[in-house]
């Protein structure tokens, strides 16, 4: 056989391996870490899950600035159970992402050189005790919009670290929606400071649902494996009806002078989003990357030297047990 | 000196009488670690009363490409379930 037709032949065999791949997932039928998978199946997930793990970690720093300033004990064991809980999701996500063949110091090493994005909402500053309250009702409250679908994701390992996130983050918005109901209901001070978040939280929230339909480069193919089941403009406008209510029951004011009931659609109409200032916080011109950015390369670097010295320890007691 | 900690596979036994579970992986430097770890990761909310890690290392794992030539002598057994065997209908407690 010629070089030509043996390449032929590989090139056939991959299109029907292929082929065989997509309709295994047609058929809702789980991909699992050692199944054979086409290379761009591969990259795609690596890239959603790292960046998904990435925002799970950085997600900690905003709230991490209020825990020694939490307003009282209750407040704070909530808060600090809820930035543990987001360290465990990263670590759920990493371990995922680590099934398809990428090792951890990859995956931390593509964040730390912005290779690898995070979700931008952390780049916003948390400047009250509110912001807490804000963060965990909007977004944890888009978080889970966004992650609902996935529990059903065609990669196992991913789908089976989001059904224990999802278990989790309940959670996480009820706490935050809690923290503004009694600022709502309180002096005229709190009330406004509530209000306050709310304004600035809310615009970046709905940009946290990606770029409107026309301009988002992988809805397609991320429908077709099940990495995406519902359009952003979709779990947008959910994330919009179900909020807009939530916001009434308190006394706050949504800050969109175009938020009307829609009652021909069933759904609110609402304004433009600045999706100027969504790219550009994108691009890592926010108010906070580079401040995430320092603070997360730090912890690692400086860490760097425990790690080490866990690892001596491990293997002196390794080489004792061997000597006895 | 840049050694990095190895993967450590999870299993978590929900309480008595169930199986100890895959639950996930992390990494740690030693055993003692990977447990702790593992509790702090995976059974914050009582999700477990027993824990076993094992490195990844260690498991050997069947090979999915294999699956046909691998699996496949169970597949003309039906006689190793109960409906293969032709009774009467009337026949009880069988």
């Amino acid at each position: 056989m010629s070089n030509e037709q043996i390449k032929e032949m590989e090139i056939e065999r991959s299109r029907s391996l292929e082929a065989q791949f997509e309709e295994r997932i047609l058929r809702d039928e789980k991909i699992e870490a050692k199944d054979w998978m086409p290379e761009k199946y591969r990259k795609t997930h690596i890239r959603q899950i790292s960046q998904h793990a990435h925002s799970e970690i950085i997600g900690m720093l905003p709230e991490g600035n209020w825990i020694t300033r939490a307003p009282s004990l209750r407040r704070k064991v909530a808060l600090l159970a809820k930035i543990q809980d987001e360290a465990g999701h990263g670590l759920y996500l990493y371990s995922a992402c680590e099934t398809l063949g990428i090792s951890r110091e990859e995956l931390y090493e593509q964040l730390h050189s912005g290779k690898a994005k995070y979700s931008s909402i952390f780049n916003y500053p948390t400047v009250s005790w509110a912001d807490m309250g804000a963060v965990g009702w909007l977004v944890d409250g888009a978080a889970i919009i966004n992650q609902v679908p996935l529990c059903s994701t065609s990669y196992g390992p991913y789908a089976r670290a989001m059904i224990r996130v999802c278990k989790e983050e309940s959670f996480h918005q009820r706490q935050g929606y809690e923290i503004m109901v009694k600022l709502a209901n309180g002096t005229p001070e709190q009330k406004e400071m509530a209000q306050d978040a709310l304004n600035r939280w809310w615009w970046p929230s709905l940009m946290m649902l990606g770029p409107t339909d026309a301009e988002s480069v992988h809805t397609e193919q991320s429908m077709k494996w099940k990495l995406k089941r519902k359009s952003n403009d979709e779990l947008r406008q959910q994330f919009i009806d179900q909020t807009v209510p939530q916001a009434e029951l308190i006394g706050l004011t949504i800050p969109d002078k175009d938020l009307k009931w829609n009652e021909e659609r069933g759904s609110y109409d609402f304004g433009e989003i600045d999706w100027d200032e969504f790219w550009q916080v994108v691009k890592g011109h926010g108010p906070c990357n580079k401040e995430r950015m320092d603070a997360r390369v730090n912890a690692w670097e400086e860490g760097e030297w425990v790690r080490d010295a866990a690892m001596a320890y491990a293997e002196k007691n390794k080489n004792i047990n061997k000597a006895v | 000196m840049k050694k990095n900690w190895p993967l450590w596979e999870v299993f978590v036994r929900s309480k008595n009488g169930l199986e100890h579970r895959h639950f996930g992986s992390l990494h740690a430097a030693d055993a003692e670690m990977a447990l702790e770890n593992a509790r702090d990761v995976y059974t914050r909310r009582n999700e477990g009363v027993s824990i076993w890690v094992v490195e990844s290392k260690d498991i050997t794992a069947s090979n999915p490409e294999n699956n046909g030539e691998f699996f496949e002598p169970a597949q003309d057994k039906v006689y190793r379930h109960p409906t293969f065997y032709d009774l009467p209908d009337e026949v009880k407690h069988m």
